[in-house]
């Protein structure tokens, strides 16, 4: 709870920094399609497994934005849910919150936990932009980028003990870079990400194998195939700190449709290898995002 | 009769534009440097570009209904009334002429000056990409060649975007 308190502070005090740096009239909305990214499982502006450097929302520098999402993830043996709200300021900073569940269904009962056991997780996240432009400056390679923190609490305490979770809640960190190549139409991510978090944290933080921050890869490259449609391929690397819960590398093949400024889909197919001891985790994630 | 028409002259081989506007609609602007530095990129090599623009008269289709989308465009309505309409049509077909590499020489003010006293904001300048993107959508323009001409100006916010 005080790790909560201080990370919703700095939040407070970074977007304090933001609306003090740039007085005068405010304009929502105007960023161009696609350009803000989707919402990512965390509730990040990002693709579907990765936190990117754009801010979410339709707002430029002069205004706000904002969005809801939900997101599903079938795979053989679970289900995955995610629903949240993020907000972009001045395109600058982004708050988001998450609910995450992972629901094991029938499987929880081959797994002693009974039928339907679902481990929730809130996941509260910030993002701050430190330097480039991934948008406009396509005389550069250099990329937007931004860093950002990831509070994470999850409520099977009791469970994540007995599998071998050393905590029940982590913070993540993260710097991302970002870079829209116009002349390729092509958007490139990539993340680096210091965690101790099993499967994103929803089998908790640290274990017997490893109990140490340790920096982890995620990234995403998409082509723009119009203006409204991104297709790619991301993949995350994850710490494997379990001693008994061997867990894999994710990856995905995406496509991000922007309905309009107010409504974007997207449609996965996930690997997410071994979940849990039951191994071969691929399926269809689902993201629905509205907002301005 | 002969000063007259010297006088022009010696300032244009100077380097310097004649204050009088080429065509009798356009409205006197103070005078600057000629350059197609001015136009604020590096032109495209090759043909292709062009071609893929459907040539100069594709180019001209494009910004003429570029305009006339931004002119009826309520966001950008207050920007557009205070512009000089004939001496934009024809410096920005110039300029995506000279981007695309039509071999034409782009005769207008650089980005910094020509958008110095409209106090665009990011939000108008991405009103003005997206009436271009629809404009180059209805010649019909591959939306990779879309891409690469909107490289090349994507970077003039800098110099465009004032507020």
């Amino acid at each position: 709870m005080k790790r909560l308190l201080r990370a919703a502070g700095l939040a407070v005090g970074l977007l304090g920094a933001a609306g003090a740096a740039r007085a005068g009239e405010m304009v929502n909305g105007g960023k161009l399609l696609l350009t803000g990214g989707v919402t990512n499982v965390e509730g990040a502006g990002g693709g579907g497994l990765a936190s990117w450097a754009t801010i979410t929302g339709y707002e430029t520098v002069d205004g706000v934005g904002a969005n809801v999402h939900g997101t599903m993830v079938n795979l053989p043996d679970y289900d995955f849910r995610a629903y949240g709200a993020s907000l972009g300021f001045r395109d600058r900073i982004e708050v988001s919150y998450a609910r995450q569940a992972f629901d094991t269904g029938a499987t929880g009962a081959k797994l002693g936990l009974g039928s339907g056991f679902t481990f929730h997780q809130d996941v509260f996240g910030a993002k701050l932009r430190v330097a480039g432009d991934a948008v406009y400056a396509q005389d550069s390679w250099a990329p937007q980028v931004a860093v950002g923190v990831q509070f994470k609490h999850n409520d099977r305490g009791a469970i994540i003990k007995a599998i071998g979770g050393k905590d029940d809640s982590g913070v993540d960190y993260y710097v991302a870079a970002t870079k829209v190549l116009l002349n390729q139409s092509l958007v490139l991510d990539g993340t680096l990400r210091a965690t101790k978090a099993n499967q994103a944290g929803l089998l908790g933080f640290g274990g017997g194998k490893k109990d140490d921050y340790s920096l982890q890869f995620e990234g995403s490259a998409g082509l723009l195939v119009t203006k409204r449609l991104l297709i790619g391929a991301e993949y995350r690397t994850k710490p494997d700190n379990l001693a008994g819960l061997k867990e894999d590398d994710w990856m995905d093949l995406f496509a991000a449709y922007a309905v309009n400024k107010h409504l974007s889909i997207t449609a996965a197919y996930a690997d997410l290898g071994e979940v849990a001891t039951f191994k071969g985790q691929r399926g269809l994630y689902l993201s629905l995002q509205a907002g301005f | 009769m002969l000063a007259t028409r010297l006088i022009p002259t010696l300032i244009a081989a100077a380097g310097l534009a004649w204050a009088a506007p080429a065509i009798a609609a356009e409205k006197p602007v103070d005078p600057y440097t000629v350059s197609n530095a001015n136009a604020g990129a590096q032109p495209f090599t090759g043909d292709q570009m062009l071609a893929a623009f459907h040539g100069q008269a594709g180019v001209a289709r494009v910004v003429d209904r570029m305009v006339d989308l931004s002119v009826a465009d309520p966001r950008l309505a207050e920007i557009f009334h205070a512009t000089d309409l004939e001496r934009l049509r024809r410096t920005l077909k110039e300029q995506f002429d000279y981007l695309l590499g039509a071999g034409v020489d782009y005769t207008g003010r650089d980005m910094k000056t020509a958008h110095k006293d409209q106090g665009i904001n990011t939000a108008e300048f991405n009103a003005l990409v997206e009436n271009l993107q629809k404009a180059m959508d209805q010649e019909g323009v591959a939306f990779r060649a879309q891409n690469q001409l909107l490289a090349k100006l994507a970077p003039m916010h800098r110099d465009v975007v004032t507020r």
